[in-house]
């Protein structure tokens, strides 16, 4: 399975990802630069965190005039995987491949903590080495990862069970473990199809044990048992 | 012939959304004793000129720029005043 991670001025997190890609899970992988047109040859697109652009104006507000960007949501409409990972989350919904905003955090703070999370589905590539309803521990890094939509995007994503991760504590998602204000405690969504998938917490940070935890191991290692699929679960396109 | 335009562009969170920055600040001015601040949103101003044959094509062209990059629909509202720059004829002027 080819991996590529693209690179924007102000990423700071693609050797995370490669480390995790090339390295642990030793699949072909590389960086593509956000200049890049051509990544017909990829399976796996992830924008990785950081601080595209300065997140000058907004978070990500700047990063979808890429040109590469053009070129990963033709890889999204062809059914192939896209991975937002914090500011890449932030990119998605900024270029409309995933619903909502990612706004200011509730208290203000920039957040960097570890985190628990409940997986609410495990049906789909990104989640299927969890159990249902498994609660995992992810680091999240970030200032702006309140999720916001309007009640009827948020109807949707509940409706069509698109909301993959939730900040949850014992396994209960509540106001109290709710980190940064998400609305309905969203950590993570995906589209509709289910081969786009934003999530605030770092699952590239929490794949190798002398990091502290290998949680986030398994969403990768699900992209890889799902290879031998044509498409996603659900895949409408 | 073209008009410089002033464009001067307030791009202003929905009321739907929280502002926590809005709120701190809020709390900020109670400290100093303005305890007769009820709210406080916080936006950002923007402005730019632009060229255009005429005004209609100027706030054309604006709401286009607004959704498409200096305002997010999905959390922010936007309004933009045009004010048309006086030709400087010491400069010469472009006809």
């Amino acid at each position: 399975m080819k991996f590529g991670i693209v690179v924007f001025p102000g990423s700071n997190c693609d050797r995370d990802v490669a480390l995790v890609t090339r390295d642990i899970l030793q699949q072909p992988t590389r960086m593509v630069w956000h200049e890049e047109t051509d990544i017909a040859e990829l399976d796996v697109i992830v924008i990785p965190g950081g601080f595209s652009y300065g997140d000058y104006l907004r978070c990500g507000a700047i990063a979808q005039f890429s040109p590469v960007i053009t070129a990963v949501r033709q890889h999204a409409t062809a059914g192939k995987f896209v991975l937002g990972i914090c500011n890449g989350f932030q990119i998605l919904t900024e270029i409309g491949l995933l619903p909502g905003a990612l706004i200011r955090n509730r208290n203000l703070h920039f957040i960097c903590d570890r985190v628990p999370l409940r997986v609410e589905r495990s049906d789909l590539p990104w989640t299927q080495n969890y159990s249902p309803a498994q609660v995992i521990t992810l680091p999240i890094a970030h200032g702006e990862g309140c999720y916001h939509a309007d009640q009827d995007t948020l109807k949707q994503l509940e409706d069509n069970r698109q909301i993959l991760f939730r900040y949850c504590d014992d396994g209960e998602p509540s106001e109290a473990t709710n980190p940064n204000g998400s609305m309905h405690h969203i950590a993570g969504i995906c589209n509709k199809q289910g081969n786009v998938l934003g999530m605030m917490p770092h699952p590239e940070r929490a794949a190798d044990p002398v990091l502290g935890g290998t949680d986030g191991l398994a969403l990768f290692q699900g992209l890889l048992a799902a290879a031998t699929l044509p498409v996603p679960t659900g895949a409408g396109c | 012939m073209t008009q410089t335009y002033k464009a001067q562009i307030y791009v202003t969170l929905r009321p739907s959304v929280l502002d926590p920055a809005g709120t701190a600040v809020q709390s900020g001015l109670g400290h100093l004793g303005y305890d007769n601040v009820e709210q406080v949103r916080i936006g950002k101003y923007i402005e730019l000129l632009i060229r255009a044959a005429d005004e209609s094509t100027a706030r054309t062209q604006l709401d286009r720029m607004c959704d498409q990059l200096l305002a997010n629909p999905v959390i922010e509202n936007y309004q933009f005043e045009l004010t048309a720059m006086a030709i400087q004829q010491d400069q010469g002027v472009r006809r």
